[in-house]
């Protein structure tokens, strides 16, 4: 933003204040009970209803002449949850699959609400009425006495959400087991369906019905990525909504002919961006940098692997050997290897010598264990899985880097510390195998 | 279509059904269910039902695929509505004794991806001790953590679920059970693909209850160990085959007639009354 766009002065101005705050408090409210709509799997429910929004706000107007908030937020209500119902009723009663319901009864109110808002443009009304403005939002035309309604309604949603939030938590994660210890299953569905459709009308004026039910799923989805905790969750989604509806809040005043629900939508839209980038754990980046790493570590383990091999072959544990000469047996690339090979060499697992490098002791210790657990995986295979002694080395070539040190002790004890392999190569244990152990259990 | 239309055939089977055993039940059954049957959408899944079962006793539900034994539990605790018949806990009609009944759902019925940890799940048997809105308290909380350490699964409680085996998380649903403190459970394939250790904890879970004096009901796949791990046998086929202890009525013949085909004549009037209904409808 330039200098000439004096923030100071914005934010004084009291009409300014309402549409930040009522912009704010939608969006919270929005995000807070779409945690609940996306956890049920019900995002086109609030779609379908935030549609049916739209035949409320006219007929609303049309019946009372009034464009009072209060008003046309009842007349929204009531259709909203008409057409909940509707999908209800056509899901359970008919043979329709509710995908189908949905975009009847989405199309169908909304249908009903264009004819309408046309119908009343046509009287001449709807501009003064401003009812347009309901389809894509306007925030810049809120005014403190709405601001006032839709901050109250907002603070009664969180109210109750904090209230029955236990019993929305059993409902959305298992409705049949809350049904069995005796909860009114039907009256927790009722009440968190008439939550949602308040959130959403107390949306309409500044995001729109068009997009208001991306304020419900955007945030909750982005929050999702963020934390494994339901209140957590909640509480980012609160947040992540209300910043959307701020910044759409500002691109309305800044730029007034323009809708603010597409630019509220864009933003939260761009939270979430962020979050399925971002987030630890979960996001694009840190899931990315995991599997980089692990790359890494078997490209590592198989180095050491090979140098291990190399000394088994000539007896000499730690005889220096050239990058070619591990390439060479793994038919693995020159410089691949040696890449891989000053990586060892920082970490203590190997010593240079020149142009050569050898196995410390440490280095020695961990390649014995990738080799133990690759030939223990193949006596696995081969003994419980009954599979053919040569089809067993790809896959323990993949097992070896993954066993935990649990699953090995596991493997060891199920197998009684086998002495040989498959190919009857001698499996390497850290303790020496008392002579007693059993003898190769497959010929190769 | 008509019931001429098949290659008649089958004697005397058909309708010549020998009747129920009935084994005496000393003390309150905790669980009769008189003449019962449900239907989806008017058509009939289960025929009849009618049996009662004896205090501190494991029960195996074991019936084809279709059979109806999900359904039954279902309807056991009202979660469907019922075509007819009437369901008794501990002697009364069902709703009077709800807290005394515990619940284990199959574990695909839920979502294991919800944002909740393995402990939030257990503290979920307690909700029902509680009032409406009212929340768990410090005592709920020490019950669900012994819930879970008894399923040996401590050290899991504020994993997040979806970070679970299969087999933990079906120990998950068995710890929110015993959170319950109920004396009759329902449980729906808790054996089913789970790993050796928690079939074995499962096991040992169920001999326990039974030996606190509680009765186990429990919806069964794997036929062969029947005879091991249950005490009595309820053999379901859309209608009840048999039930009784499982060295009487686990028999050859009763098996036959649990998978050897649906009865042919009730199969085609479910069947027609699915049709008549949909061309009530068109």
């Amino acid at each position: 933003m330039n200098a000439s766009f004096d923030w100071g002065a914005l934010l004084g101005d009291a009409n300014v204040r309402s549409v930040l705050l009522g912009s704010m408090l939608l969006g919270a409210g929005a995000g807070v009970l779409g945690c609940f709509t996306f956890l049920r799997k019900r995002a086109l429910l609030g779609d379908a209803l935030a549609h049916a929004t739209l035949p409320g706000v006219c007929l609303a107007f049309l019946v009372t002449g009034s464009k009072h908030p209060f008003v046309l937020l009842v007349g929204a209500t009531i259709t909203g949850w008409l057409g909940v119902a509707a999908v209800n009723v056509i899901t359970k009663r008919s043979r329709i699959k509710d995908d189908a319901a949905l975009a009847l009864t989405l199309s169908v109110f909304f249908g009903f609400g264009i004819v309408l808002l046309t119908r009343i443009q046509k009287t001449g009304a709807a501009a003064q009425a401003g009812l347009d403005k309901f389809l894509f939002g306007q925030a810049a035309s809120l005014v403190p006495a709405d601001v006032l309604l839709l901050g109250g309604v907002t603070v009664v949603l969180l109210a109750c959400v904090v209230l029955a939030f236990k019993e929305f938590k059993l409902l959305a994660f298992d409705p049949q087991f809350a049904a069995t210890i005796g909860r009114p299953v039907g009256a927790l569905d009722f009440l968190l369906n008439t939550l949602t459709v308040l959130s959403v009308t107390v949306g309409l004026q500044a995001v729109g019905v068009v997009l208001m039910a991306a304020m419900l799923v955007t945030p909750a989805a982005a929050a999702r990525y963020w934390t494994d905790r339901l209140p957590v969750m909640l509480v980012l989604a609160g947040t992540i909504g209300a910043l959307a509806g701020a910044i759409g809040a500002v691109v309305s005043m800044t730029a007034p002919r323009m809708p603010t629900g597409p630019w509220t939508v864009v933003a939260a839209t761009a939270l979430f961006a962020v979050s399925l980038v971002a987030a630890p754990r979960r996001g694009v980046v840190a899931r990315t940098l995991r599997r980089w790493r692990t790359r890494r570590r078997v490209a590592e383990e198989n180095v050491l692997k090979t140098l291990y091999h190399l000394g088994e072959s000539d007896g000499v544990w730690d005889a220096p050997r050239k990058a070619s000469d591990v390439s060479g047996r793994r038919r693995a690339k020159t410089a691949g290897v040696a890449s891989v090979l000053p990586r060892l060499a920082n970490a203590g697992w190997v010593e240079r010598t020149g142009e050569a490098w050898r196995l410390t002791r440490a280095g020695l210790d961990r390649a014995r264990r990738v080799v133990r657990l690759h030939r223990l995986w193949e006596v696995y295979l081969t003994e419980r899985l009954h599979l053919a002694a040569d089809h067993v080395h790809d896959d323990a070539e993949e097992i070896e880097h993954i066993l935990t040190p649990e699953l090995e002790a596991q493997l060891e004890a199920a197998l009684a510390r086998p002495r040989f392999d498959p190919h009857r190569q001698q499996i390497p244990y850290d303790a020496p195998v008392p002579a007693s152990a059993a003898e190769p259990t497959v010929v190769p | 279509m008509t019931l001429d239309d098949r290659t008649p055939v089958r004697p005397a089977m058909e309708d010549g059904v020998p009747p129920l055993r009935r084994f005496p039940i000393e003390g309150v059954p905790p669980l009769e269910v008189h003449d019962l049957s449900v239907a989806y959408q008017r058509r009939p899944v289960l025929w009849d039902i009618d049996f009662a079962i004896p205090p501190a006793t494991l029960i195996g539900v074991v019936g084809p695929n279709g059979a109806g034994k999900s359904t039954l539990l279902k309807a056991v605790m009202g979660l469907l509505p019922l075509a007819s018949g009437e369901v008794r806990l501990f002697g009364e009609p069902f709703p009077a004794h709800r807290q005394r009944l515990g619940y284990v759902p199959q574990r695909e019925s839920v979502d294991w991806d919800f944002p909740t940890s393995a402990l939030d799940v257990v503290l979920m048997g307690r909700y029902g001790k509680r009032a409406l809105f009212q929340r768990p308290n410090a005592a709920d909380r020490e019950i669900a953590r012994r819930a879970l350490q008894r399923m040996g699964m401590a050290a899991f409680a504020d994993r997040q679920i979806s970070q679970l085996s299969g087999g933990q998380q079906q120990r998950v649903f068995l710890a929110r059970a015993l959170a319950q403190e109920a004396e009759l459970y329902l449980m729906d394939e808790p054996f089913a693909g789970v790993d050796a250790a928690t079939e074995q904890a499962v096991l040992e879970l169920l001999r326990e209850l039974k030996t606190q004096g509680r009765t186990v009901v429990v919806v069964h796949h794997d036929l062969a160990n029947v005879p091991q791990y249950f005490d009595w046998v309820l053999m379901l086929n859309l209608r009840l085959v048999a039930i009784g202890p499982v060295n009487e009525v686990f028999t050859a013949e009763h098996l036959r007639q649990t998978y050897g085909g649906r009865l042919r004549l009730l199969t085609e009037v479910t069947e027609t009354l699915r049709r008549q209904e949909q061309e009530v409808r068109r």
